[in-house]
């Protein structure tokens, strides 16, 4: 017994080597870099919001309302990507709004992640009956088109931002507890387990302590796109009037609010976009790393 | 193969159970019941609101209800709409074909320009037509498609003139419906003119919606094709001195085509999906915007209607692709 304990005692001086070798490999591919740097940019700029963004996202210059874009005919320095139909400063709206999607990924993803693990463990340790029931649900929700499933909850729920997160939360479920059931069973079938049991681990020390830790890589992956889905689930759902409510200055319910000026001002429709683009590709780019980084079997 | 049918057709009766169980709560579980909906702001007295609960059947136990409205469902009732009092799967019916016909040039957009782009890739590897491929790729997999709807309006709609901004064709062309798909019908009226206004609408709508599915294929068929070019019988075929061509076309591409071909199918939830953004941006009068109408007027039949006919339709697609991959495949048969 004290040899196990000997053993365990020399994991953690192992980690950082674990870091610098993930690190290594992470490093190989240009675009996770550059994706990992775009996202250390917008979390810079969500957190520090307050004191980047040179106004306030909700008010109104009504003495400038449609001002182009500093590199524009009568744009500005004041007003650097230009003003929206009422006089709001879009840089401003932009950069608050980097705050709500990036928020909107955190909460949707960890509350479907974590549901989705406890489901997936269930599933794949106690299979039976209980594991048919868990999977033919997530089937249901699977054979639903995503933005529909998110819809059809937003219809139940009532529109707004927090149910938004929900419904993307609901949508993006059936990913993890599949990828979890699928690598709990393939865990649980290997000796270590086995030994685990052996020496009078329960079930739930199995299930979290034991297998969870080894099924961590695909889980992180699929975190990081489920980023990417979540966030441009939430600008759809803003877009449709279903997620966000004005003057809320979410990206997708931005670009909505400035849909019957696009001849006029283009720039009110151009920015909100991009930033949406940029920030779903930085996580796609950062995704695409890390499996390849994780997961030298899925290597390219 | 038979049995693997019979398996494999099985397998979606509890998900379609599954389904109309959702379908069905989803009228349970709105806010208030659908007899106060109805009532709108004044409210409605007890003994009105409790003779109607009985008329609609509102007050029985739900395991009846819910067998009560599997039965309908069967029959192909599906309610009426709350706003245009005509039945759900009329409307469904009328208003597929549109969806249909966009989904349809969407996927062949994608197929014809991401597939022999995935294969350019693959063949010159590491090179700048590879990385070009592969970043436009990214970028379409990335993208925002209402956003891409409004830059494409704004380039060849607003700037140049050349395409229209919204609906499936000019006002000015009445062509009679017979198929419900509006090339179809323009070419068998013989109008020349009402058969382009029908293209020049459809080819943004198309472009957006294929945009994903474009990006998708293009990195699918690229990582299968690059597999394929590592095996033996590729190599072989080489030695034997057959053209580059052959080698690629044939002995390469049929083998890479099969997740191709599967990841083609499971586009179709992504294709609906799209629509529903799609139609909405160009007023494109299909099930997309019909159901967003449907969300944002409260009309729950519409929506419990159209969620459930949507399922369904990606559930039998799905299906039929697992069945075909059998076809293809004999290690899934057997499996």
């Amino acid at each position: 017994m004290s040899e196990v304990v000997a053993i365990a005692a020399d994991v953690p001086a192992a980690v950082p080597g674990t870091l610098r070798e993930f690190w290594q490999a992470y490093r190989q591919s240009r675009g996770a870099v550059v994706g990992i740097a775009l996202i250390v940019v917008l979390v810079v700029l969500a957190l520090g919001a307050n004191v980047i963004a040179p106004h306030s996202p909700y008010e109104q210059f009504r003495e400038s309302t449609l001002a182009p874009p500093v590199w524009h005919d009568g744009g500005s320095a004041r007003f650097i990507l230009g003003t929206d139909p009422v006089g709001r400063d879009i840089l401003s709206r932009l950069i608050y709004g980097a705050r709500l999607s990036l928020l909107i990924g955190m909460i949707s993803v960890a509350i479907s992640l974590s549901l989705g693990v406890v489901l997936g463990l269930i599933a794949g340790y106690v299979r039976g009956l209980t594991e048919t029931t868990i999977m033919r649900l997530m089937d249901v929700m699977l054979s639903l088109p995503s933005l529909l499933l998110a819809i059809a909850v937003v219809a139940i729920l009532g529109p707004g931002l927090i149910n938004a997160m929900y419904a993307i939360a609901i949508v993006l479920l059936p990913h993890y507890v599949r990828l979890t059931r699928a690598a709990v069973i393939a865990e649980a079938a290997k000796e270590y387990v086995a030994s685990s049991r052996i020496a009078g681990a329960g079930p739930l020390r199995l299930m979290f302590n034991t297998i969870l830790p080894n099924c961590a890589a695909p889980l992180i992956v699929q975190a990081t796109l489920g980023f990417s889905n979540a966030i441009l689930d939430a600008a759809a759902l803003g877009f449709l009037g279903l997620g966000a409510q004005p003057p809320t200055p979410e990206w997708g319910s931005m670009l909505a609010d400035a849909l019957e000026f696009i001849q006029r001002a283009s720039w009110v429709v151009t920015f909100p976009g991009l930033a949406i683009l940029i920030t779903v590709l930085a996580f796609n780019l950062m995704g695409d790393g890390l499996r390849d980084a994780l997961d030298p079997k899925l290597k390219r | 193969m038979l049995t693997f049918i019979l398996r494999r057709a099985a397998l979606i009766v509890p998900t379609f159970i599954g389904v109309t169980l959702l379908a069905f709560a989803l009228i349970h579980l709105i806010p208030g019941d659908p007899v106060e909906n109805l009532s709108g702001e004044r409210g409605m007295d007890p003994a009105r609101r409790a003779r109607l609960l009985h008329e609609f059947g509102l007050d029985r136990p739900l395991p009846i209800q819910y067998a009560d409205y599997v039965g309908q469902v069967l029959r192909g009732d599906l309610g009426t709409s709350l706003t245009t009092h005509e039945p759900v799967l009329r409307e469904f019916l009328t208003l597929f074909p549109a969806t249909m016909e966009l989904a349809f040039f969407a996927m062949l957009f994608a197929v014809t320009v991401g597939l022999p782009a995935g294969i350019i890739a693959a063949l010159k590897r590491n090179t700048v037509a590879d990385y070009a491929v592969m970043g436009v790729s990214l970028t379409g997999y990335s993208m925002p498609i209402f956003w891409w709807a409004l830059l494409l309006i704004l380039f060849f709609s607003v700037q140049l003139g050349w395409t229209p901004v919204s609906g499936r064709i000019a006002v000015e062309f009445d062509v009679p419906t017979s198929t419900g798909f509006m090339l179809l019908d323009a070419l068998r009226a013989g109008d020349a003119g009402a058969f382009r206004s029908a293209v020049s609408h459809l080819l943004l709508p198309t472009i957006v919606l294929g945009t994903i599915p474009l990006a998708v294929i293009a990195r699918m068929t690229r990582s299968s094709m690059l597999e394929v070019l590592r095996e033996d019988y590729v190599r072989t075929a080489r030695a034997k001195g057959l053209p580059h061509w052959q080698v690629v076309l044939v002995h390469a591409l049929r083998n890479a085509l099969i997740p191709v071909i599967t990841v083609i199918g499971l586009q179709v939830g992504l294709l609906l999906s799209g629509a529903i953004l799609t139609e909405t941006i160009f007023s494109w009068p299909g099930v997309g915007n019909w159901l967003v109408h449907g969300v944002q007027s409260r009309d729950y039949p519409v929506v419990q209607g159209g969620i459930l006919l949507i399922a369904t339709i990606v559930i039998s697609v799905n299906l039929i692709v697992d069945l075909l991959y059998g076809v293809i495949n004999p290690r899934i048969r057997h499996g």
